[in-house]
């Protein structure tokens, strides 16, 4: 006689279905495309004003219908994604470069080195992410560049110190040990073995933090200190919808609903990215 | 009367694949049975089926898997719950991952009592049960947490909660094999006594003079069926499958000093011709202290001297905390001593810094217990060889010396098992061209065959380019086959020292006395001078 006998299954990782994944890249790829090019998917200038078709709701003409200036909204949508994507992928890469940097000199410069180091950090996140932009754009003015530079310096205090704690753990490694055993020169070790094995996390925890940086860059436009009008932003549309919301919607809701998607496209695949890494090191 | 389990041709497969084929076997009431192979022969699936816990996508199927009359094919979750534990416990190898670590070890031991109602009162039955399997001041130990007990302390507080609800079958997988010879010894003692009071014992190992030691019936496992099975004596005096021999030929002992134990390597039949060189280490009089803040501080190192010379190699041995690890630390410089000198080349570590410390440190490697934890995770393993020594020509030599074929060093160094981890590990100490590796513990996580193979690479290279070793070890066994001459260490101090053959057949001093007691396999050891060699 044969039989099978039940066996317990262990609880499994809340994993996103692959479908998840699937329509995020494809949100993404058609962000990726209106950042870099955004005439492939529009022939409309963003900023030409059509004053006899001011406040036009969605129809065949305009996909997300025009704004008060009569300009098209499809077209400004699409353009829009360059500046609020750049700032944030440009405040997340600078971030991440000093975050490593610093981090990294943080764990090697010995007791007092990592002393002042990780002081001078703690002051940097004692401040408001907002007011250190609202600093930079007072010294440097409003602008994009200001904006991105703003965001980075805020986050910086954040990726150091993960960078700063991966570093300690993989320095007492063994393979570290055995890697000055070959008679490696210290620098060397830390550059060929120590950085890159510490560096994972704080790649993932940027791929999630991404998403925040669209949104704050959006939140700084609103303000109205990202790029200047009358350069197409998602926040600085949001801005300018708020005052029409209660006789137009379409200002405001297709601005937005491109930042969610984005924002939530971004972190899924975040998240899906950091769950692969873990798999990968364990 | 009938026996208390009883398997029949019982098949285990995950995704189509068999880990077991066809093994059947009975085990009585205060019989001890082994299951002996080594990792990857089906022997822990086939003992986990008698839990129901063979894992994820198992199938089990057998014409008969009976405990105590009771058709083990048929139950369902609940009633496999009133089994395990209750009736049939668990004893597993990773005693610190088998503890929770946020429970107090009393908490442990009590659960099964909790669980399946054996006491009213059960704070005396955990006293007891830990007083019972060898726990010391059991009142105390029941307030700790895991990781405040070592090793052994650990396992005993395993047995004392499998036994907690009198199991009427035990079930050990590799109960001692992180543990040192004479804590083994002990803990074999114990279980030995509960079969003597009538648990029947199923005890599972890679070891086959563990297992003779303790076992009344063998069974010898390979690739998941059964190759060989019989009383210990029968086994070992008389086996007939090749496998068996091999596995009884990969055991180390003082009979096959010299010779190879893996069969895989015929150089190592040709006579020896070493010829030990001049003195290439110094140490001096060194003493190592560790303050911990509230306790006495631990004394690693209580003046120890020694030297080791190109060509030959020295075993340090004693157990878990005797200082032979911080004394080999400090040879390679990581380590500085309190006082006295570490002199490698003629010149202590103290004076040498910079270029010339780099430089010295290539001469002298270490291989680790755990050689995965020593590769850089990024790394293939051509690609850790090859940061050791730049010359492809030179590097494909190593490799091809350690015996790792080309298709296995271009992969992950992780995708590698455990004996092929520590291959590569060895080509990457031998490509620095060193004059001394220090090897610590370099065998103590594998099979005793891979073990053989591993040792036999080592002796090996050492004939071949001459590398002096310092094997560190708590096997006895290991460093009697391997070794040249021995310390014996003990609290930092140094009890005894000679040719490895002077201290360990006739060791003076009481402690190498009871080290060399405590050496299990006195049946293999009875068996191998009557069998004849080859």
């Amino acid at each position: 006689m044969v039989t099978a006998l039940d066996t317990p299954t262990p609880v499994r990782r809340v994993r996103i279905p692959r479908a998840g994944i699937a329509a995020a890249l494809v949100v993404l790829a058609v962000v990726a495309i209106a950042a870099l090019a955004p005439g492939l998917l529009t022939g409309v200038d963003p900023n030409h004003a059509d004053l006899g078709a001011t406040l036009r709701p969605p129809d065949w003409d305009h996909w997300f219908g025009t704004d008060q200036n009569g300009r098209d909204l499809f077209a400004r949508v699409a353009h829009g994604a360059g500046a609020s994507v750049l700032i944030g992928l440009g405040a997340t890469g600078l971030a991440l470069l000093g975050g490593i940097v610093i981090g990294t000199l943080a764990a090697q410069t010995g007791r007092w080195g990592d002393e002042i180091i990780s002081r001078l950090l703690d002051v940097v996140l004692a401040v408001p992410g907002l007011l250190l932009v609202f600093l930079v754009a007072a010294v440097m003015g409003a602008s994009g560049f200001t904006a991105t530079i703003g965001l980075a310096v805020g986050t910086v205090p954040g990726f150091a110190r993960v960078v700063r704690a991966e570093v300690l753990r993989v320095r007492a490694s063994t393979y570290v040990e055995a890697a000055h055993g070959l008679g490696h020169p210290g620098p060397r070790v830390v550059l060929v073995h120590v950085v890159p094995n510490a560096v994972g996390p704080v790649f993932a925890l940027a791929t999630v933090s991404l998403g925040a940086m669209i949104v704050a860059s959006s939140s700084l436009s609103f303000v109205g200190l990202g790029p200047k009008p009358p350069t197409a932003e998602w926040g600085a549309m949001l801005a300018a919808g708020r005052d029409l919301a209660s006789v137009a919607w379409w200002p405001t809701v297709f601005p937005g609903v491109a930042i969610t998607l984005t924002v939530l496209a971004v972190t899924v695949l975040g998240q899906h990215l950091q769950a692969r890494f873990e798999r990968r090191t364990v | 009367m009938s026996p208390l389990v009883r398997v029949r041709d019982l098949v285990v497969a995950f995704g189509g694949r068999p880990a077991v084929r066809g093994v059947s076997f009975d085990v009585e009431r205060g019989q001890v049975v082994a299951l002996v192979g080594e990792s990857g022969s089906g022997k822990s699936v086939t003992a986990r089926s008698l839990l129901g816990l063979c894992g994820r996508g198992a199938v089990v199927e057998a014409d008969e898997l009976a405990f105590d009359g009771l058709d083990l094919r048929s139950l369902g979750e609940r009633q496999w719950r009133g089994l395990r534990g209750r009736r049939v416990g668990l004893v597993a190898q990773d005693a610190l991952g088998s503890l929770d670590p946020l429970r107090r070890v009393g908490a442990e031991v009590a659960e099964p009592l909790r669980e399946h109602r054996i006491v009213d009162r059960v704070r005396p039955e955990v006293l007891r049960l830990l007083a019972d399997a060898g726990v010391p001041e059991p009142e105390v130990r029941e307030r700790q947490w895991s990781h405040q007990l070592s090793g052994g302390l650990r396992q005993r507080a395993l047995i004392a909660t499998a036994l907690a609800a009198r199991p009427e079958l035990l079930i050990a997988d590799e109960p001692t094999t992180a543990l040192d010879a004479t804590v083994q010894k002990q803990v074999l003692g114990l279980l030995r006594a509960k079969a003597a009071a009538g648990t029947a014992l199923l005890l599972i190992s890679h070891d086959l003079a563990v297992v003779a030691d303790l076992a009344d019936y063998v069974h010898v496992m390979k690739d998941g069926a059964v190759v060989e099975h019989g009383v210990p004596a029968d086994v070992l005096t008389n086996p007939r499958h090749p496998y068996t021999r091999a596995l009884l030929n990969a055991v180390p002992t003082a009979e096959r000093r010299g010779r190879g134990l893996s069969g895989t390597i015929p150089a190592l039949d040709q006579p020896d011709r070493r010829v030990p060189g001049r003195e290439l280490i110094t140490v001096t009089d060194v003493v190592k202290r560790y303050r911990v803040r509230g306790r006495p501080p631990i004394t690693a190192a209580a003046g120890v001297s020694f030297t080791v010379r190109a060509g030959e190699t020295l075993g340090i041995v004693g157990e878990s905390g005797s200082g032979k690890s911080t004394v080999g630390r400090m040879l390679l410089g990581l380590v500085a001593p309190d006082s006295g000198a570490v002199e490698f080349d003629g010149v202590p570590w103290s004076a040498r810094a910079g270029a010339e410390r780099r430089a010295a440190r290539r001469r002298i490697q270490m291989i680790y217990q755990d050689p995965l934890a020593s590769f850089d995770p990024r790394y293939t393993g051509r690609q850790i060889v090859t940061e050791a020594n730049p010359d492809p020509e030179r590097v494909a030599e190593l490799l091809r010396l350690v015996g790792l074929a080309e298709s296995q060093v271009d992969r992950p160094a992780r995708e590698l098992s455990g004996g092929q981890r520590q291959r590569l590990a060895i080509a990457r100490a031998l490509a620095a061209d060193p004059a001394v590796i220090v090897c610590d513990e370099p065998v103590s996580a594998l099979d005793v065959s891979i073990q053989a193979q591993v040792l036999d690479v080592l002796v090996d290279a050492q004939r071949r380019l001459g590398v002096a070793y310092v094997f560190i070890s708590h096997d006895l066994g290991v460093v009697h086959h391997i070794a040249d001459r021995v310390l014996v260490m003990r609290d930092g101090a140094v009890v005894e020292s000679g040719s490895a053959t002077a201290v360990l057949a006739e060791p003076r001093h009481q402690y190498t006395k009871d080290l060399v007691a405590a050496v299990p396999g006195t049946v293999l050891r009875q068996a191998q001078s009557v069998l004849k060699p080859g």
